[in-house]
């Protein structure tokens, strides 16, 4: 079955009890049962909705994948895989790893004893120089947000499993539509489902997913265990949102590719970072390991009045954080996604005061590029 | 004021554009920023979302506390408390603790170096003797679940400030309608909101209290960092819950305590806890502490294939597990609730194969009891 079939067609597609084309919203905390040996599928909604159930199966299907988890946030389902870890442990994390990310590994993790380092997962060997004794994990972003770095996801996987390590990826730029790392041998797939996955800007969730059946047994434990699920209405509406995953996947992406182009073209814009370009770093590696370029671009501007100027200006771009929305949203990373990350280490990163983001939305390009021209030369 | 009002008023004045008087379910992800180092105040639903603070604000006014918080669950509320403490630091515990709660310490944040030891909470001096130089909280359940034991809270409260422990409430049994733990000194107060607060068995919620507004900063620092919230939808149904705390409470306990007298009297019935029975050990510190005895009651069968009897022929009454709900609920503690504890401490305390957890809701009394009476025949 192809993907845009199985978006539509996913084993949830119909509720077998009443023939509903629509998964009911199962708002129960918990369930009778019948018989005091042997307790029925579901019991608590933490340990099982059958709502969250169905949204689970079809992010696992999607990620070719045979264990999906859904959480209360893409942070709840990050900070729930880090709890797979064990004091002592290492994770070697790519350095410009989105904020949120960064500042539960450095100011949370690293208490419970968990350490880690930051490096340029671009390159395999520093990724392979990076590794200690006790490194247990490599934890990747590709592309890498905000400055759409490429990491070798084959290659690093192959590494990982040299050296015993698991490969965990945060796909939620690429989505399953266009990338799916655990093809590629990575162990562990997570999400901010709130980004392109849900699609619309109006639910916070998050995922694990899986191949592995021991990897499956350990996050479903913590996610009952530690108990940071994501509610029956909002699993519904993720649902909801996945149904057009593809359409608006394409549309975003087309209207992305439109305004690097354009944007490439402008004297203030000083570097535009999109893996659609032919130029940009890693290009060749993106197109061997995905279908796409996404739907995400950042750039950078000649000056911080400027920067000030199309944050505050643009009409059409919503100026907010977050992403992956029906909406073109502008953010300002350096005080927004990555502002958890300290300046002097961000700017060593390269996000800069004049960096800008753009997740890009489905209006019509040609709207967006007009009054993106009219904020920056207007 | 009353708690019965200000639960009622939750969010009642929140959307001023509209006059809506519940507060707007605000299923957004994002908010839009007027400009560059402006907010509204809200940037991203996980560090902040209008219906879940309208909950928050509504759980720390009836606390009396300086900032409340909403979890995904209450297992997610009590994780993100444990992250307040570091490697090498301990807990003193109530010993009959909720099984989830118990999983979580022992497996999840037991391989951190949190060191626990569990210990009878209703006997303040056992608690003072479990007390190391390394302990930095007591985590004690003010009802504890299922043997109903009660916290001397003032008592609890005056050592834990004498040797500068945080003192932890879990208050799921007795909501702050019934019981403020700030009122007797405690420091912060978590919920299973899932429970008596949102009180439908419809939605799963958790619920932080903090009296201190630099010991809240600190968990607000967890609950954004981890993203363990409470989504904008449930927030509602909990407000919405909340708004009824006080009427469906005071139905509850009022069968409650028919149920227990009924209970007692009964041949194949051989003990129950009810801590509105004069009987129960704790129930003088409740009454001096309390506006009253909540609506769990734990009681032994005779024999224990009188287990599977009761819970599959009542009717009325479900065989499920959680409770607070407006439904009466019927659980077996040894295979549900408490199955992550060991055996042998189980048996210890008292959770054996012929204790039954009713959770008492807010049908007609006379209906329960005859449920009972049939289901026993």
């Amino acid at each position: 079955m192809k993907f845009a079939t199985k978006l539509i067609h996913n084993g949830h597609a119909c509720d077998p009890a009443t023939g509903a084309l629509s998964v009911p919203i199962c708002q129960a905390s918990t369930f009778r049962q019948e018989s005091a040996e042997e307790f029925g599928k579901y019991d608590y909604t933490r340990s099982g909705n059958p709502t969250r159930e169905a949204l689970e199966d079809a992010v696992a299907q999607m990620e070719n994948g045979a264990h999906a988890y859904a959480f209360a946030s893409g942070m709840a389902a990050i900070s729930s895989a880090l709890l797979l870890f064990s004091p002592g442990d290492h994770i070697v994390v790519c350095e410009d790893v989105y904020g949120g990310t960064y500042r539960v590994l450095t100011s949370l993790f690293s208490r419970l004893g968990i350490a880690s380092s930051f490096v340029d997962a671009t390159d395999l060997d520093a990724l392979a120089a990076a590794i200690r004794p006790e490194t247990k994990a490599l934890f990747l972003e590709t592309p890498s947000n905000p400055l759409m770095k490429i990491t070798d996801l084959k290659g690093a996987a192959e590494l990982a499993r040299s050296r015993g390590l698991l490969t965990i990826v945060d796909n939620t730029f690429m989505t399953p539509y266009l990338q799916r790392p655990l093809d590629l041998g990575c162990d562990i797939v997570l999400h901010s489902g709130t980004k392109f996955l849900n699609g619309h800007s109006d639910v916070l969730c998050g995922f694990a997913v899986t191949k592995d059946q021991t990897l499956g047994k350990r996050l479903r434990f913590v996610q009952n265990a530690f108990g940071a699920v994501l509610g029956p209405q909002d699993s519904w509406l993720v649902l909801r949102g996945l149904k057009t995953l593809k359409v608006r996947m394409e549309e975003s992406q087309k209207g992305a590719g439109r305004i690097a182009a354009w944007l490439t073209g402008q004297k203030r814009v000083t570097r535009v970072c999109y893996p659609g370009l032919a130029d940009h770093p890693g290009h060749e590696v993106h197109a061997a390991q995905s279908a796409g370029p996404g739907a995400v671009l950042s750039f950078t501007l000649e000056s911080y009045e400027l920067t000030r100027r199309l944050l505050e200006g643009s009409e059409l771009c919503a100026f907010a954080v977050s992403l992956g929305g029906v909406e073109t949203i502008i953010s300002y990373p350096a005080r927004m996604s990555h502002a958890a990350v300290p300046k002097e280490e961000r700017e060593k990163k390269g996000i800069s005061d004049t960096l800008v983001r753009l997740s890009v939305g489905l209006e019509d390009p040609d709207d967006l590029i007009a009054d993106l021209d009219k904020a920056l030369n207007g | 004021m009353n708690i019965a009002t200000q639960a009622a008023q939750i969010g009642l004045e929140w959307d001023t554009r509209t006059g809506a008087v519940t507060v707007p379910i605000y299923q957004t992800a994002t908010f839009r920023h007027p400009g560059l180092g402006q907010s509204t105040g809200y940037d991203y639903t996980r560090s902040g979302n209008p219906t879940r603070q309208a909950l928050e604000e509504g759980i720390a006014r009836l606390e009396g506390g300086a900032r409340g918080f909403a979890y995904a669950s209450g297992m997610a509320a009590i994780a993100n408390l444990l992250l307040l403490f570091r490697k090498g630091d301990h807990l003193v515990v109530t010993e009959d603790l909720y099984g989830g709660t118990y999983r979580l310490f022992e497996q999840v944040f037991g391989q951190y170096d949190l060191a626990f030891t569990y210990v009878d909470t209703s006997d303040v001096e056992a608690v003072r003797a479990a007390i190391r130089p390394e302990t930095r909280a007591l985590f004690v359940e003010s009802l504890t679940n299922p043997l109903l034991k009660v916290a001397d809270l003032p008592a609890l409260s005056a050592l834990c400030r004498e040797r500068g422990l945080l003192c932890i409430v879990d208050n799921t049994f007795l909501t702050p309608y019934l019981l403020r733990p700030f009122d007797h000194g405690a420091d912060i107060t978590v919920y299973s909101a899932t429970k008596y607060l949102a009180g439908h068995n419809d939605t799963v919620s958790g619920l932080v209290a903090v009296k201190d507004p630099q010991l809240a900063e600190r968990v607000y620092f967890h609950q954004n960092s981890v993203g363990a919230v409470l989504g904008p939808q449930d927030s509602w149904l909990t407000i919405r819950g909340m708004k009824t705390l006080s009427v469906r409470l005071d139905r509850q306990q009022e069968n409650a305590l028919k149920i227990a007298r009924w209970l007692a009297a009964h041949p194949l019935v051989r003990k129950v806890y009810y801590p509105g029975l004069e009987s129960h050990p704790g129930h003088a510190i409740l009454k001096r502490d309390a506006r009253g005895f909540g609506a769990m009651i734990a009681f032994e069968v005779t024999e224990h294939p009188l287990v599977e009897q009761l819970l599959l022929k009542t009717r009325l009454i479900s065989f499920a597990e959680s409770l607070g709900g407006v439904e009466t609920l019927i659980t077996f503690p040894e295979v549900q609730t408490h199955a992550d504890i060991e055996p042998e401490i189980r048996r210890r305390l008292g959770i054996n194969n012929v204790l039954l957890r009713l959770s008492v809701g807010i049908e007609d009394g006379e209906d329960l009891i005859a449920d009972l009476a049939q289901a026993f025949r």
